[in-house]
């Protein structure tokens, strides 16, 4: 027992270790976590013990599902450090230990080596006090996704305890920038939730915007200067393949689909100002929502199709308006603070996350519909671009640090954020994607 | 129709007055060119122009034009600037530009981009105005997205709120 222990133990210096090199090495995000929640759920993950032939895997997924839970400011994992017994099975807790510990929840589980590439990890959650089991479950999968898996697992836990279905085993995209003038280049990424494993998607030696998903998760929408002006296009993730959906006079920017990606709102000004459009992506037919001289954009749905959001300062400075889907009925939405843009809505409908400014320094505040509050969740001065999780527990916002952008992940109460660097150079433009189906 | 450059000169300086002086009102379609007046100024090129002379004059060699924070107005300052671009422009039909619109990093990303867009229609309007044809005016807003300074400060914001005066053809 003592020698397993010290293999994991052996394991998890290893993937400490490892980790920088690959953040590095693979021009990847750093993670920190830069404060914490006191009143989170306290849980026990318990490093999974390996069982199979030959070395256990690089990724140490209790570790993914520690900071998972740790990330989403609900929950407050147990250090490494504290966890003094290794269960790997239920009937091997011994629960006095972790009520010591002041645990509310323990879990406990196997990685086991299926043969050819594959893995199964087996897993058990139990609550502390009363001993209930509240999952035994096993996910399967490729040990090349050993990080995906532990999301999963991770997901299973979050919905077991909070009743929401867990959203870290999700993707997201940004847009990359480096360098000025005639060196400036420019990429559409896409990573897990946490920021690993990024992959591109497009790259350009002109300015790439405003990534929005699919509600499948297979494409991306998205605004490229690459033709000398704007357009925007549609492109499948997996094959690469892409079209030009718009690229008429002027702007083509700010794409959105539909819930039911079947039509795209999008913002053009046919060389004169930007409206909100929406497109038939069937029969590319447009239907124009708003007309006026001022700047309308950065359009997004209401979860139900029904109504768009969107910024304008036809009031002089920018706020949230609201029109229905098919046209009509424009009435503003937001009223805190001097200015407020680009926003993003939760699953419910229930709060919309915002770009908010007073005296030209910007932060993320989250307006809740029902009850009219403002919270400001961000403390920086450059925050914009919020983006929901699919399950509204996270937001992902970005940030200008020094002389460089980063991206944050927040809770949606603001009390744990973490920072995403990328190693060179600035990430913006953030789109937290859809739920995943297992096979994509 | 043939109208004298010092004329041009002045209905120009007349446009970017009316223009600073509705600076106030944030949201407003560019205003319409106004009918010229008799004022005299003197010009510094009264002769014509050749295609050497956007690298040698130094009225033309002058493409950037700088505006003030969340405005689209255009200084008296860049009032010689506009009018020597819209005299070329008007004695080389075929030449063509490009007036890049750009915002600096405050406010999102998408609404700098029409804010670009603002930036540069004014341009092609006080060009127009002064001469030049609207088919060889072609804008393009990079938003925030093309910074030639990475500061957060004024001093460098100021540089990146412009439109850049591209020539596409000069002939």
């Amino acid at each position: 027992m003592y020698q397993r222990f010290l293999t994991w133990l052996a394991a998890l210096v290893f993937a400490c270790c490892a980790t920088p090199l690959f953040a590095q090495g693979g021009g990847g995000l750093t993670l920190d976590i830069v404060n914490g929640n006191a009143s989170a759920i306290p849980i026990a993950v318990v490093p999974f013990q390996w069982q199979g032939g030959g070395a256990p895997p690089e990724t140490t997924v209790s570790d993914i599902i520690s900071n998972d839970l740790n990330r989403c400011g609900q929950f407050r994992a147990l250090p490494k450090t504290d966890i003094v017994e290794s269960p790997a099975r239920g009937s091997e807790i011994k629960f006095p230990t972790w009520r010591l510990l002041k645990q509310d929840y323990i879990v406990v589980g196997r990685v086991i080596d299926g043969g050819a590439g594959d893995v199964k990890v087996e897993f058990e959650l139990f609550t502390v006090g009363d001993q209930k089991n509240l999952a035994s479950l096993a996910i399967s999968g490729q040990r090349s996704d050993m990080r995906g898996i532990a999301h999963q697992v991770a997901d299973v836990i979050y919905e077991k305890i909070t009743s929401v279905r867990g959203a870290f085993w999700t993707r997201i995209a940004y847009v990359t920038a480096r360098g000025i003038g005639n060196n400036a280049s420019y990429a559409l990424m896409i990573a897990d939730s946490d920021g690993y494993g990024p992959q591109t998607v497009v790259s350009s030696r002109q300015p790439l915007l405003s990534p929005a998903w699919s509600p499948d998760g297979r494409k991306l929408a998205y605004e490229s200067f690459e033709r000398g002006s704007s357009a925007i296009y549609i492109q499948d993730i997996a094959t690469g393949a892409r079209e030009v959906v718009s690229a008429r006079k002027g702007i083509n920017g700010a794409p959105a689909f539909s819930p039911d990606g079947s039509r795209l709102a999008l913002s053009l000004s046919n060389g004169v100002n930007p409206d909100i459009y929406v497109m038939d992506l069937g029969s590319r037919a447009l239907t124009q929502l708003t007309r006026n001289y001022a700047i309308d954009t950065e359009p997004v749905w209401s979860p139900d199709g029904s109504s768009i959001y969107f910024t304008s300062d036809r009031g002089g400075k920018p706020q949230i308006y609201q029109v229905s889907a098919g046209g009509g009925g424009e009435s503003r939405v937001t009223f805190a603070g001097d200015q407020n843009a680009k926003s993003s809505v939760s699953f419910d409908g229930k709060k919309i996350a915002v770009s908010q400014g007073n005296k030209n320094m910007y932060h993320i505040a989250v307006l809740d519909r029902a009850s009219g509050s403002n919270t400001v969740i961000s403390p920086g001065n450059f925050d914009e671009s919020p983006s929901f999780a699919p399950n509204a527990s996270m937001l992902l916002y970005a940030a200008t640090e020094g002389s460089r952008d980063v991206l944050y992940a927040v809770s949606a109460d603001g009390r744990v954020r973490q920072r995403l660097v990328l190693a060179d150079g600035d990430v913006r433009s953030p789109a937290w994607g859809p739920y995943r189906q297992r096979g994509q | 129709m043939k109208i004298p450059f010092r004329v041009l000169l002045t209905t120009v300086a007349a446009a970017a007055a009316l223009a600073a002086c509705s600076g106030k009102k944030a949201v407003k379609p560019p205003p319409p060119p106004p009918e010229a007046t008799t004022t005299t100024t003197t010009s510094t090129n009264t002769g014509r122009y050749t295609v050497e002379s956007l690298d040698k004059d130094p009225c033309l060699r002058q493409r950037v034009i700088y505006f003030d924070l969340d405005k689209t107005e255009i200084h008296s300052e860049f009032q010689a600037q506009i009018a020597c671009h819209a005299e070329y422009l008007r004695q080389f039909p075929g030449a063509k530009v490009t007036l890049e619109g750009n915002a600096d990093e405050r406010g999102t990303r998408d609404y700098n981009q029409g804010l670009g867009e603002r930036r540069g229609n004014a341009v092609s309007s006080a060009l127009s105005a002064a001469g030049a044809s609207t088919s060889q005016l072609n804008v393009v807003s990079y938003g925030e997205e093309r910074p030639v300074c990475r500061e957060h400060s004024e001093d460098c914001w100021q540089k990146n709120r412009r439109v850049e005066i591209v020539y596409t053809s000069k002939q």
